[in-house]
């Protein structure tokens, strides 16, 4: 029984403060030492995006740690890479990262082309731009559909879903597959565009930034979305580069490097676009530069369409390219822009037909390293909001 | 589980009740058929096929095979990825947490036999039917969602063909009879002891 | 401070290194000796070479070469760092105190190739269980579930 406390009866009650002031008292922290629970989630839950593992230590509901456990879909493609051909690689890379084959095709194609020296054609380079910005929007969708899903907006998840099919339609008219492409080869892409592809090309970049805006108004103006996301996981830039985080998550806290403009390589110092930055570092920002970029990879998509018409159909294979790669002893590094941040493939070549060692650079892997810092101090609920933003894609996480 | 065999084994016993029991397989086979949930077992690139499957181009739903990412409300377990050997022992639990009946369908190559990634790997499990029983196997690197369509459709007129008796279960064509059942032609004492399958 | 400028700098800082640093495609190469490793890690990151992009390790028998990639925001240029340990006592000062991306990365390194990381304060294994035994990216690594693939090339 609590005694009623002793207060002077002839006292007036003071009077409560106005409630535009706020009370200039701070809360207490309440840690009980040693008091934890530790929860275990994965490696198969659905909401880790992938066979990821976390441990969580929870005090109540609050996160103090939460440790990644990785490794669950490590396939050691960098030791297989080293008894295949280097063309034979090229479907290894595919299966790195699965939402966005195109650009460890393209990491993997430009550091052999800088091994051996080889150039290539323009329309190539033209034609890897836009499919890797069609990748970029199909990867940027499987990362905001799920935002909303994580939020318990799953019709968002829908909507961009679909966008992602028209993608993948595309792909598939393009080279046959809808998930594993093999298209960028070493020297140039497989095939041609095909008759009147250009021309659906174009009507879903019309169609896209108008559905993009539909989903940011819809999505990213909803109140609970905004309440779940806003002021959460909150990382500040120079945790983000201390860390090595690139892409979005590096985007979201106002780190302003990307390197299709920092680091220019292909051709894209000829297209006119804008990087999306954040200010906040939060889940809100991280997803929303992703929407905005799926907006400036449509200008580039069109740009790139445009600057097609100049050359030639059919030269998009290196001349004299051999059936055999054997490029000098040497090595060579080459990074792209990937949808989840700088994808750099490290090769190192002893004058064989095959790779003595291969090396993927995989930004989920750094961002993703990032998670107990994020995540720490918000709740459990939080914490699968926080993951899904990070967007990793185990199979570049583990390789 | 337990209650269902003991009316089967009752009912195949009684004089007529084997009419009985065909009817309650007809009941039973319709509605296990019609509604295969589907355990998503998603670790890699087939993973995104099934996402794709279930979402709005192609709508499973309208099969009746709704993704649960409970084990323990799920019929139908689809393997759909890569399997290492860090990752085997959680497929094993999830499988152990599904009740019977339960059937697998292993998507795409590497769940069927390590696929692109069976040579000079040394973390893959060459296969999910070296630890799991499949049903049904889906080619493909991955497989389109038309693909898993098919095999849902093919598991459902599988199911269709079983029984709730444990007995007959087995007299499907095709489908070896476990050790200790009658129709293996070997006495129920020659089962090792202990054995859960 | 551009690449020209960084280039002088180092060959004053390095000047028995001088030869072996070429610039090639913008990218710097610079090969220190592994005990110098974390000081010219120092000195590269106070050179404002904020980002650790990548460490890793290939094995050339005898000895095992360690590379990391350094990248400056400011300066929009990468630099290889690289250096080598014995193959029989694979040890080098990690560089997590600079980076803290370093931190993930060599213990990757250290799961695939057995570098230990002086100086690491989390060192285990990430990708493969705790229990597994041998470096798999070692080239010697043997492991009888390896099905080795015929040489059709």
């Amino acid at each position: 029984m609590i005694e009623p406390q002793d207060t002077p009866t002839d006292q007036a009650a003071p009077a409560l403060p106005d409630l535009d002031c706020a009370p200039d008292v701070v809360m207490p922290e309440v840690i009980y030492e040693g008091d934890n629970t530790i929860v275990n989630i994965g490696p198969s839950h659905p909401s880790t995006h992938g066979v990821c593992r976390v441990i969580v230590e929870l005090d109540g509901e609050i996160v103090r740690h939460a440790e990644p456990v990785i490794g669950h879909l490590h396939r050691g493609i960098e030791k297989m890479a080293e008894n295949r051909t280097y063309l034979q690689v090229v479907p290894l890379t595919d299966r790195l990262d699965y939402v966005g084959s195109m650009y460890a095709n393209w990491a993997y194609c430009r550091a052999v082309e800088r091994l051996a020296g080889i150039r290539v054609p323009e329309r190539a380079e033209y034609i890897r731009v836009i499919v890797c910005e069609l990748q970029r929007i199909a990867s940027h969708m499987m990362a905001i559909g799920p935002a909303g899903a994580d939020t318990g907006a799953t019709s968002a998840f829908m909507y961009t879903f679909w966008q992602r099919e028209l993608v993948v339609d595309l792909f598939e008219s393009l080279c046959g597959a809808r998930l594993t492409y093999n298209y960028v080869r070493p020297g140039g892409v497989s095939f041609d565009l095909p008759d009147g592809w250009i021309e659906k090309c174009r009507e879903f970049v019309a169609q896209h930034p108008a559905a993009m805006l539909e989903i940011d108004r819809f999505l990213f103006g909803n109140v609970i979305f905004r309440a779940r996301t806003k002021g959460i996981g909150v990382l500040d830039a120079d945790d983000a580069v201390s860390w090595g985080a690139s892409g979005p998550v590096a985007r979201g806290s106002g780190v302003d490097w990307d390197l299709r403009r920092d680091d220019p390589y292909s051709v894209y110092p000829r297209f006119d676009f804008s990087i999306p930055v954040g200010d906040n570092g939060d889940v809100y920002d991280r997803t929303r530069v992703r929407l905005w970029e799926a907006i400036e990879s449509c200008r580039i998509i069109g740009q790139a369409l445009d600057g097609l018409a100049e050359f030639e159909p059919g030269t998009i294979k290196a001349d004299g390219m051999p059936r055999l790669l054997a490029p000098r002893p040497g090595d060579a590094y080459d990074h792209i822009e990937s949808a989840r941040g700088s994808l750099g493939v490290y090769l190192v070549s002893d004058g064989s037909v095959r790779p003595y060692r291969m090396k993927v650079r995989s930004p989920a892997f750094c961002n993703l390293a990032l998670l107990p810092l994020v995540s720490e101090g918000y709740t459990l609920s939080d914490l699968v909001v926080i993951l899904g933003s990070l967007d990793p894609v185990f199979g570049e996480v583990d390789r | 589980m337990a209650g269902v065999d003991d009316l089967a084994k009752a009912l195949e016993s009684t004089p007529g009740g084997g009419i009985i029991l065909t009817s309650i397989d007809a009941i039973a086979d319709w509605a296990r058929g019609y509604s295969l949930w589907m355990m998503p077992m998603g670790t890699a690139c087939c993973a995104m096929e099934l996402i794709a499957a279930s979402f709005s181009k192609f709508d499973f739903d309208r099969h009746g095979s709704i993704p649960r990412p409970d084990p323990r409300h799920t019929d139908v377990m689809v393997v759909a990825g890569t399997i290492t050997h860090k990752m085997a022992p959680a497929v094993k639990r999830l499988w152990a947490q599904m009740p019977d009946p339960k059937w697998c369908i292993a998507m795409g190559n590497c769940a069927v036999s390590g696929g692109i990634f069976y040579y000079d790997t040394y973390s893959v499990v060459r296969g999910v039917d070296e630890f799991l029983p499949v049903d049904i196997y889906i080619a493909g690197c991955p497989p389109r969602p038309e693909s898993l369509q098919d095999a849902i459709l093919r598991l459902r007129e599988k199911v269709r063909a079983e029984s709730i008796s444990p007995s007959r279960v087995r007299a499907v064509e095709g489908v070896l009879p476990l050790p200790g059942d009658p129709l293996r032609g070997e006495t129920a004492d020659a089962a090792p002891e202990g054995s859960d399958v | 401070m551009d690449i020209t400028e960084l280039r002088e700098h180092l060959c004053g800082q390095y000047p028995d290194l001088c030869p072996l640093f070429s610039i090639e495609f913008g990218d710097g190469v610079l090969l220190v000796t592994s005990d110098r490793l974390h000081a010219a890690a120092r000195d590269l990151k106070d050179l404002g070479f904020d980002r650790l992009g990548m460490v890793t390790a290939v094995d050339f028998g005898e000895e095992f070469e360690l590379v990391y990639r350094l990248q400056s925001r400011e300066m929009r240029a990468g630099i290889f760092v690289k250096t080598r340990v014995p193959r029989d006592e694979p040890r080098i000062d990690s560089v997590n105190d600079l980076w803290a991306a370093a931190n993930w990365q060599e213990r990757e390194v250290y799961d695939m190739f057995g570098i230990v990381f002086d100086g690491h304060p989390d060192l285990r294994r990430i990708l493969l269980t705790d229990d597994w035994v041998g470096y798999p990216l070692r080239k010697d690594y043997e492991n009888p579930t390896i099905i080795r693939r015929p040489d059709y090339l």
